[in-house]
């Protein structure tokens, strides 16, 4: 039977806990802060014991996991990897928007 | 069920050591990795690599693999009740209907230890591309997916089942939102909670719009005099066409804006519409055109390219 389904929306207005993103991310807490502090994973905020994200960085994080998993890498090259991969995405909506000002054929 | 060559996916021999083939998974993997890759069916290619690698990396996995026998890419089977009393642990009774190849080693890690097999699993997250029209984001749509997910029985055996799901996406989706809907992927195992599902939404291309966040691209037509003497002019917004004062003087290119035109954003307000200036030359002049082009070269001159004698 079909059930509507819950829908939230991973976006900058939704905040999630520490909790939540081990949760949903499969990163482990140590591996989330370890990120968080090298700046691979954006925070919203980091407090002794407190941190939290916006909701747009799961999809970061289960990437993290994702690679972490799939291709064995260590937290460096995690690092890493989300680094670039965030400078790919900046750079590829800067083609779409550039791209969106060109006249169709 | 279809036969897949593991081995085969890979690209080892079925003799490999366990050094041989995680060497090959990791050069494939780093090759098609769908977070890394822009080769073409990345997505598919991982997965079979993916899958293969699961298997065949685990000992008891790949025994049981290995037990199947070698067969054709592809070939119809169905693995023979000592196979199950063997190396599923079952009664030599389970039908394998509507079972997928690649479920079939994944009930051994549900399965697989005394501590695993009494414990709790939580089900498979799952995330699912979906593409959506510049309509839907902007009046927001009913989606319904026909997935099929894998479901295990009280015996850890596992088997694919229709999974629809319906979920509401209100206004304001764009390019690169996701949305995740909580219990909706995998069914756990032994009260294990049910994972979830992920939508990764894209935007249809559109005939007449190009949208890059929350604003909208539209190409506007303009003839030489209504660039030149100024117009007014419908342009067509998701909301409904809306007239449009192009200033006198317009050059092709320049972007005229319509604030709030674009598509909304899901806490209130909304992205822009940029009209982009195209000035269009009729391809053929009837004779009186010819004639008044001709008045208007004579009264305007070719002052346009003075500069690229002043830079020579």
């Amino acid at each position: 039977m079909t059930t509507d389904a819950e829908v939230l929306w991973l976006d900058e207005h939704r905040v999630v806990s520490l909790a939540e993103m081990v949760e949903v991310s499969g990163l482990t807490q140590e591996e989330l802060l370890e990120l968080a502090r090298g700046g691979a994973i954006p925070v919203l905020e980091m407090r002794g014991a407190i941190c939290t994200f916006s909701a747009q960085v799961i999809s970061v994080a289960r990437t993290a996991c994702r690679l972490r998993d799939e291709l064995e890498l260590d937290m460096a090259g995690l690092g890493v990897a989300l680094r670039l991969l965030d400078r790919v995405r900046v750079l590829e909506e800067e083609i779409a928007r550039l791209r969106a000002l060109l006249p169709r054929d | 069920m279809k036969y897949t060559d593991y081995y085969a996916a890979l690209g080892v021999e079925r003799g490999a050591s366990a050094a041989e083939i995680k060497k090959s998974y990791r050069r494939l993997a780093q090759k098609y990795h769908p977070d890394v890759s822009k080769e073409p069916e990345a997505e598919a290619r991982f997965k079979e690599i993916a899958e293969a690698y699961q298997t065949l990396k685990d000992p008891e996995k790949r025994a049981a693999y290995d037990a199947l026998g070698q067969r054709p890419q592809g070939e119809e089977f169905r693995p023979s009740p000592d196979w199950e009393r063997q190396h599923a642990g079952g009664d030599g009774q389970f039908a394998f209907e509507d079972v997928d190849f690649a479920d079939l080693f994944s009930r051994f890690g549900a399965r697989g230890g005394q501590t695993r097999r009494n414990g709790q699993m939580p089900g498979q997250d799952f995330e699912v591309p979906v593409e959506i029209s510049i309509e839907d984001a902007f009046n927001g749509t009913t989606l319904e997916l026909q997935l099929s997910m894998p479901e295990y029985d009280e015996n850890g055996r596992v088997k694919r089942v229709p999974h629809p799901v319906k979920a509401r996406i209100a206004p304001g989706a764009v390019d690169g939102q996701r949305l995740r809907l909580p219990g909706k992927g995998g069914q756990g195992f032994n009260g294990g909670r049910a994972g979830d599902l992920y939508l990764d939404i894209s935007l249809k291309p559109h005939r007449l719009y190009r949208a890059t966040g929350h604003d909208l691209y539209v190409d506007l037509p303009l003839a030489p005099w209504e660039a030149a003497l100024g117009a007014s002019v419908e342009v067509p917004t998701p909301a409904g066409a809306v007239n449009l004062k192009v200033r006198a003087g317009t050059s092709s290119g320049q972007k005229l804006r319509l604030g709030g035109r674009g598509l909304p954003r899901a806490r209130g307000g909304a992205g822009d519409l940029f009209a982009v200036a195209q000035i269009v030359v009729p391809a053929e002049l009837s004779g009186r055109e010819r004639e008044l082009y001709e008045q208007l070269k004579g009264a305007s001159g070719d002052g346009l390219r003075k500069h690229f004698a002043e830079g020579a």
